[in-house]
């Protein structure tokens, strides 16, 4: 294991041409979603496209000054991805008559606004290590929130989002967040003893209980109230992460087969015992059913999906001269398979390695973060953009039951907005840790990961508690 | 730690990957599949979008594409005079299907039919928005709405009148009849409501036209066709005096077959065609089926159309004359038009057809035709032979003897001063209602005589003797001032 080193280099001017690229791209998508309306006024185009423009510039501002060696292609594949939402939803407003599109912007400056805020707060993402317990702690109390009568509401069956006013939060979105410091938090002051301590069983080495306790305790939890709000998608998102994260931190593949296990035990039962899962996968399975494509909650909205899919080709039908609009949902969880009509296989394909670069960016900074929380954090944030991503990916494309996930940066909704946001920036913070010259100075936690260096400085941590 | 997080990178690169794969499948491999899934309505939804052309009578539209902003498409199809021209155009709906003239002519109206290649080619390069061609149906406004307006409430029946020279069809109107712009609404909800109203009306079905596809036993109106096979047999003309006892069983039976005992057929027991005719007495008809023989009776039958395919556009549901199995009582009783002798409205409407025309059946159509977006005129069908049904001389016999009902028979309640009218009663036993005796009620014929210019057929179903008998006979008098403008 040799660590990634890069130069020193800032590259803030790259990171602006990219911006300046990414803005063009969307702001390109934008106005061709209008332009095969006739007589269609420009003047949405322009706000929405100034609001965007200024605050992209802002965050890279803000770069320049609190973080100024932060991964130079994050900013504007964030962006990109972004504006190219918007258009998409303006599209659907187009057709529809709704004003999503506004809501999602006013989303957008919301969460670019709490990222800046973040970035400038934290400045050195080390800080989040003390707050290991914190994070649990407000991780229970988010996912608790809409259980809390008055004040959760159920949509579409899942007892998911808060109302407060004239918002509606998904509170979950945020506890992605919350979990992940937790997990990084715990593992980087706990991982010798998982790795150490315990019993060796043939291949495995078994953890002691008590070390896993407050991760088991995390997870069942996380789970528990998932299943009680009935929301699949998240419950698989945080999981997966509970997986990968201890994956990352131990290296043992035995966790990852466990995890698989469980994974495969917990959706035999769950298949089997509630009933909203059990029509997720018939419906999954007998999508071109027309009574199941007739049933209210049938697969019809996935169908049509498909049908529009298929209607786009390789080449798509062109921004706005389809009819994405057919498909329930076509502005959030089926955003997808809207910009596969609309840009075909082959615009729908430069999406999805757009997300690919982004998270590959992710786990760079991972790679190049110096200290294990870092890398832990960089690597579970970067994990969940990935995950949610493939979930509502092949949930759309039918290659796995559907889930009611956002499709980040992109799908309407404020509150994955906010939450990948969020993570945008503290990726962000990383990245200018892990690139900026070393300096000798040590950081709040005074802890260290490198090749040489890990098993002391872990020891030290442990010791030091 | 490295390398694990480069494993979870690889892994979900090769997630990732797999995702591409789905996309490539759905939006590539199986694209085509997908397009010709039948619950894949997206070609229909691009029809709901564009404009579609218009059905016209006498130059006006009775179903037109009209701009709406609902919301969900573009054009709404709305229908005038939607009741008086149901049956005729169906209707053009994205919850309920596509029928009759709706359906039929679906290509013309959309524009992709092949005739249109040209302007769809400079719609796609001019940038304008194909449009569909407008189809002028052979239809007389006029004489269909007094036809659709004559019928009564509550009965079921139908009226046609052809030009028997082209085929055109003049008039096409049935009752019960329903508004075709209830099924067209947009809204899939309502239309599958509105579609279940309509579908409770008892003796309504919005599928079917029931000119061209109710099958109803004819009763003596198919007498024409008896005789008809009589005459040609050569074992019978006019003067030859037939058998016309008052009752007589049918062949091989106890089963004793009456005659008509409205009329005065009891006055002669042996009786020239003439008498036979005018009064539709009913004995003789077993000697003639029996004299005609299966063969030769089954063929008339289908020269006159039975068993035969016909699309006026629409498919016109063939009639059944199901002799193969028929023992000779049965033969004797398809005769006179009953047990299983089953035709269409639009059926003995082509017997008329045939007499008025020396024995040439012309095919019945609707499209007088078709009007590309620029006015030219893309298809104009030509009057078209459907068959020969017989001699112009057994013709010419069948209209002299189809003078007799008008004069002193069945049909005198139909007569118009002035007018020379020729025709055939008939009715078609139907079991009894609560102690009353059930009757399909029929009148079919053609005038002038000398020179005819329209056929006539006048159906009502399920109605007890006398309001069957009645109406049937003010409805084609009716329909004949209407014709003569008397």
């Amino acid at each position: 294991m040799t660590e990634v080193q890069t130069a020193p280099v800032p590259r803030r001017n790259l990171e602006l041409l990219l911006v300046l690229l990414a803005l063009c791209v969307g702001g390109a998508a934008f106005y061709l979603v209008g332009s095969s309306t006739e007589d269609v006024d420009n003047t949405d185009f322009y706000v929405q496209m100034s609001i965007l423009a200024g605050l992209s510039l802002t965050v890279h501002v803000l770069l320049r000054i609190f973080a100024k060696y932060a991964d130079p292609v994050i900013l504007p594949i964030t962006i990109a991805l972004n504006s190219l939402g918007l258009a998409m939803i303006h599209r659907i407003d187009l057709a529809k008559g709704t004003s999503q599109s506004a809501r999602q912007l006013l989303w957008t400056a919301i969460a670019i606004v709490i990222a800046s805020v973040v970035l400038w707060a934290i400045k050195d993402h080390r800080i989040l290590r003390r707050f290991t317990y914190i994070a649990l702690l407000a991780s229970i109390v988010l996912l608790l929130l809409p259980l809390i009568p008055g004040l959760g509401v159920t949509i579409n069956g899942a007892r998911i989002w808060i109302r407060m006013g004239m918002f509606s939060l998904q509170p979950g979105e945020l506890a992605k967040i919350t979990l992940s410091i937790f997990f990084a938090g715990y593992l980087s002051s706990n991982r010798d003893l998982i790795l150490m301590a315990g019993r060796k069983l043939g291949p495995l080495q078994l953890p002691r209980l008590r070390d896993m306790a407050p991760m088991v305790i995390a997870w069942l939890l996380s789970i528990g109230v998932l299943v009680v709000q009935r929301d699949l998608g998240s419950a698989i998102l945080f999981f997966g992460l509970f997986i990968v994260m201890i994956y990352v931190a131990t290296a043992r593949i035995s966790w990852v087969l466990i995890g698989a296990l469980m994974v495969v035990a917990g959706g035999v039962v769950a298949g089997l015992t509630m009933g909203h899962v059990t029509r997720r996968l018939d419906v999954w399975l007998n999508a071109f059913d027309p009574e199941i494509y007739q049933a209210t909650g049938g697969s019809m909205q996935i169908v049509e999906g498909l049908f529009g899919m298929a209607d786009g080709g390789l080449f798509g039908t062109g921004l706005g001269a389809g009819s994405p609009y057919r498909v329930p949902l076509a502005n959030s969880d089926m955003i997808i398979a809207s910009f596969g009509e609309e840009i075909g296989l082959i615009g729908v394909s430069a999406i999805i390695l757009l997300y690919m670069l982004l998270i590959s960016r992710g786990l760079r900074a991972a790679l190049g973060s110096a200290d294990t929380f870092g890398k832990l954090l960089a690597a579970g944030l970067s994990f969940t953009l990935g995950l949610q991503c493939i979930v509502i990916i092949g949930g759309v494309t039918r290659l796995i039951p559907l889930t009611g996930l956002a499709t980040p940066f992109m799908a309407a909704g404020g509150s994955s907005l906010l939450a990948n946001w969020i993570i945008i920036s503290l990726l962000l913070l990383i990245s200018h840790n892990s690139r900026r010259p070393k300096t000798g100075g040590v950081g709040p936690t005074d802890e260290f990961a490198s090749a040489s260096t890990t098993l002391t400085s872990s020891t030290k941590a442990v010791t030091k508690k | 730690m490295n390398h694990a997080i480069k494993r979870v990178w690889v892994a979900l690169t090769v997630l990732f990957v797999i995702c591409l794969g789905g996309l490539s499948y759905i939006q590539f491999f199986d694209a085509e599949s997908l397009s010709e899934n039948a619950l894949n309505k997206r070609e229909l939804y691009r029809e709901f979008d564009l404009p579609r052309g218009a059905i016209l009578v006498d130059g006006k539209p009775i179903a037109e594409s009209v701009p709406t902003d609902d919301g969900q498409f573009e054009f709404q199809r709305v229908y005038n005079d939607a009741e008086t021209y149901a049956h005729l155009t169906g209707y053009y709906s994205l919850a309920n299907g596509t029928t009759q003239l709706e359906s039929q002519l679906n290509d013309w109206l959309t524009g992709t039919s092949s005739d249109l290649l040209f302007d769809r080619l400079s719609a796609m390069f001019t940038g304008t928005r194909s449009e569909g061609a407008s189809v002028e149906l052979t239809i007389d406004g006029q004489l269909q709405k007094t036809a659709f307006e004559a019928i009564p409430e509550g009965l079921k029946a139908t009226i046609i009148v052809t030009n028997p020279k082209t085929g055109d069809i003049l008039a096409m109107a049935s009752k019960p009849s329903y508004n075709t712009n209830r099924l067209a609404v947009h809204s899939t909800a309502k239309a599958a409501e509105n579609l279940k109203e309509i579908s409770d009306i008892d003796g309504l079905s919005p599928y079917r036209n029931p000119a061209i596809s109710s099958l109803i036993t004819p009763g003596s109106s198919f007498k024409i066709i008896s005789t008809v096979a009589a005459l040609e047999s050569g074992k019978f003309d006019m003067d030859t005096p037939i058998d016309n006892p008052v009752s007589k069983n049918y062949p091989h039976t106890n089963k004793p077959l009456n005659n008509f005992s409205e009329g005065i057929c009891a006055r002669d027991t042996r009786a020239k065609l003439e008498f036979i005719f005018a009064q539709s007495c009913n004995t003789p008809f077993i000697e003639i089926s029996q004299t005609v023989g299966k063969d030769a009776f089954t063929e008339v039958a289908e020269r006159f159309g039975y068993g035969q395919q016909l699309n006026i556009p629409q498919n016109v549901v063939p009639s059944e004359f199901p002799s193969a199995e028929a023992s000779e009582a049965q033969m004797a009783q398809m005769a006179i038009g009953e047990w299983e002798n089953k035709a269409t409205p639009l059926q003995m409407n082509m017997v008329a057809m045939a007499i008025a025309n020396d024995g040439v059946i012309m095919k019945p159509n609707l499209i007088d035709k078709v009007i590309a977006p620029d006015l030219r005129v893309i298809e104009d069908p030509k009057p078209e032979k459907f068959s020969t049904a017989t001699t112009p001389e057994v013709a010419e016999q069948l209209t002299e003897l189809m003078e007799g009902p008008v004069l002193r028979g069945t049909a005198m309640n139909a007569r118009v001063p002035g007018v020379d009218f020729r025709a055939k009663t008939g009715t078609s036993q139907r079991p009894s209602v609560d102690g009353v005796r059930m009757v399909n009620s029929w009148m079919t014929g053609f005038a002038p005589a000398d020179d005819p210019q329209v056929a006539i057929t006048v159906n009502i179903q399920d109605v007890d003797y006398d309001t069957g008998h009645n109406t049937v006979g003010a409805l084609m008098k009716t329909m004949l001032e209407a014709v003569f403008n008397k």
